[in-house]
């Protein structure tokens, strides 16, 4: 067993680049999806993360498989859509989710017909599910920093975020607070998007994001607790999934999102807070306490 | 406490030939007349008359579409406490009674000032104050719809405006928490604030309102002192313009819709 979880991470250097590479992604990503979550805005992260495969796909055809232009050419794309879409649901009546859609599509089809004018089915491969294999210096700098601006981000905006996230007039009565926090929030969503497109694709990139978010809902009520959880359910799945992968040959990030993927099952299950085993248990402390 | 910044009577906020509306639609047209410091003012009439659309027009929510707000001191939108409607508060959000109350210290410590012991004891004197003592650390997703508009007034109390504005704030209210939430109010009045209020319950607009705005599908239909304004005839004519639904002129029931609402255990 302790064999099983060193040994590979002992033997060779791009297993320890992939953990190092998505624990960096597990500190980061995480926290994010939480509020993605509870603003109901998890469709829109997948449609985001979609937003970001041709700027990357148009990187990829100025300069090839470069993390450098693959990553301008993603942030650009997806910011751009981020904030467009931020705009369109502060000054329309469409909500932000209904214009994502259409972007969602209409993104992925470009991208891969991007991708497959000049590249292979191998590079198609690696823009659909990544790399985390194969996380080179620059890669990992990248997730790094990213993890490093996202928890800088998070301690300087987190008292505006929850209130814009609760009653979002308020904020708006205050100031330029308001919009300054929202379009910082995508901006920042975008960043990990990126960073993920990385390692685990564009298909998968929303994995780490949301799974653990969505977890963590069955074991903490706080914001806090749902943070902290959320985190630890990413880094025990990185961890878990790299070593599946590795003893039984799976695709890498498959492999993690899997992971992820049956600790939220189980969560589901057993979870403390609503999960399905201790809701079927007569006489639970529920939520009809204390009114 | 705030200085009220003003003398009681003087201008306010006043509106000329007020067009707003959502988009390019229009839910309130041709409404002029004045809001003076120290009103206490009830705003009623009924669905889609057009109340909330003036609350929101006021702090720059709904869209001014033509005439214009003239703002008078301490009328400044970032001045004003804006209370909106139940349902516009996400309650799943994971927070306690506290920190939603703490909110309205924005204001004073901003995004990052930590809560010093001043401000602790403002937020729990004010959640004293509304009657929900004991909830401080509860999540406000297991509130009651009365307990969580008394924790919405607990925050309105903490911002210490001068102008508070309130949107439906008894919609669905047991009778004794609207009734604490009144006596609040006209706490709030002989503190010299300027409360515009949104409601149904003619009842209490007499009770705690001395001045009344009569609104109806969109057009002001009466503004002025609240026993001089809620006649049969101004009521009638309000509820005619609102449609079919309109009762015998001479009635002065109450404008609600339907039946309240009555919350099982909503006050603590």
């Amino acid at each position: 067993m302790i064999a099983a979880l060193f040994g590979p991470f002992a033997e060779f250097a791009f297993m320890r680049r992939a953990l190092v590479g998505c624990l960096a992604l597990s500190l980061s990503a995480p926290p994010i999806g939480v509020f993605l979550v509870l603003r109901r805005m998890s469709l829109m992260s997948d449609a985001m993360s979609h937003a970001i495969m041709p700027g990357a796909a148009a990187g990829f055809l100025v300069a090839g498989l470069s993390v450098p232009a693959m990553t301008a050419g993603g942030l650009l794309a997806g910011m751009t859509v981020a904030v467009l879409a931020g705009l369109v649901a502060r000054r329309t009546i469409l909500r932000e989710d209904a214009s994502l859609a259409a972007f969602y599509l209409v993104s992925i089809a470009a991208g891969v017909a991007l991708v497959s004018t000049r590249g292979s089915n191998v590079d198609l491969l690696h823009f659909l599910f990544g790399t985390v294999l194969a996380l080179d210096d620059e890669a990992l700098l990248l997730l790094g920093g990213v993890a490093t601006v996202t928890l800088v981000w998070l301690a300087v905006a987190y008292r505006a975020l929850v209130i814009e996230c609760v009653d979002p007039h308020f904020l708006r009565l205050s100031g330029p607070a308001s919009a300054v926090t929202h379009l910082s929030f995508l901006a920042v969503a975008v960043l990990n998007l990126v960073a993920a497109f990385q390692a685990l694709g564009t298909l998968l990139a929303v994995g780490l994001m949301i799974l653990p978010a969505v977890a963590a809902r069955f074991w903490a009520e706080s914001l806090p607790g749902l943070i902290a959880v959320a985190v630890l359910v990413a880094a025990v799945s990185s961890v878990a999934g790299l070593c599946l992968s590795y003893l039984y040959g799976l695709p890498s990030g498959p492999a993690i999102i899997l992971s992820a993927g049956a600790v939220y099952g189980a969560s589901m299950l057993f979870g403390r807070v609503g999960g399905l085993v201790r809701t079927g248990l007569p006489g639970r402390p529920g939520l009809s306490g204390n009114t | 406490m705030t200085s009220t910044a003003g003398v009681a009577g003087a201008p306010l906020l006043s509106f000329h030939d007020l067009t707003l509306g959502y988009g390019a639609r229009a839910s309130l047209r041709g409404l002029t007349g004045e809001v003076r410091f120290g009103d206490l003012l009830a705003v009623v009439g009924p669905n889609g008359a057009g109340k909330s659309t003036l609350l929101k027009g006021i702090v720059g929510v709904a869209a001014l579409l033509g005439g214009r707000i003239e703002r008078h001191r301490a009328a400044a939108i970032r001045d004003i406490a804006y209370l909106p409607q139940r349902a516009e508060i996400d309650t799943s959000f994971p927070i306690s009674v506290q920190d939603f109350v703490a909110m309205g210290l924005w204001r004073r410590i901003g995004a990052w000032r930590r809560l010093g012991r001043a401000e602790d004891l403002r937020v729990d004197a004010a959640i004293a104050q509304v009657g929900l003592q004991g909830f401080e650390a509860v999540p406000i997703g297991r509130l009651s719809g009365g307990q969580v508009q008394r924790m919405l007034f607990a925050r309105t109390v903490v911002q210490d405006a001068a102008v508070i504005l309130l949107d439906e704030p008894c919609a669905a209210l047991d009778e004794r928490t609207a009734a604490d939430l009144m006596t609040l109010v006209r706490e709030w009045g002989r503190e010299g604030r300027t409360v515009l209020a949104t409601l149904h319950d003619l009842d209490q607009v007499r009770a705690s309102f001395p001045r009344t705005l009569i609104l109806s599908g969109g057009v002001p239909v009466a503004w002025g002192e609240t026993a001089r304004i809620l006649t049969p005839d101004n009521l009638g004519r309000s509820r005619g313009a609102a449609g079919p639904e309109a009762g015998s002129p001479g009635a002065s029931a109450p404008l609600r819709e339907g039946p309240a609402l009555r919350l099982a255990a909503a006050a603590p």
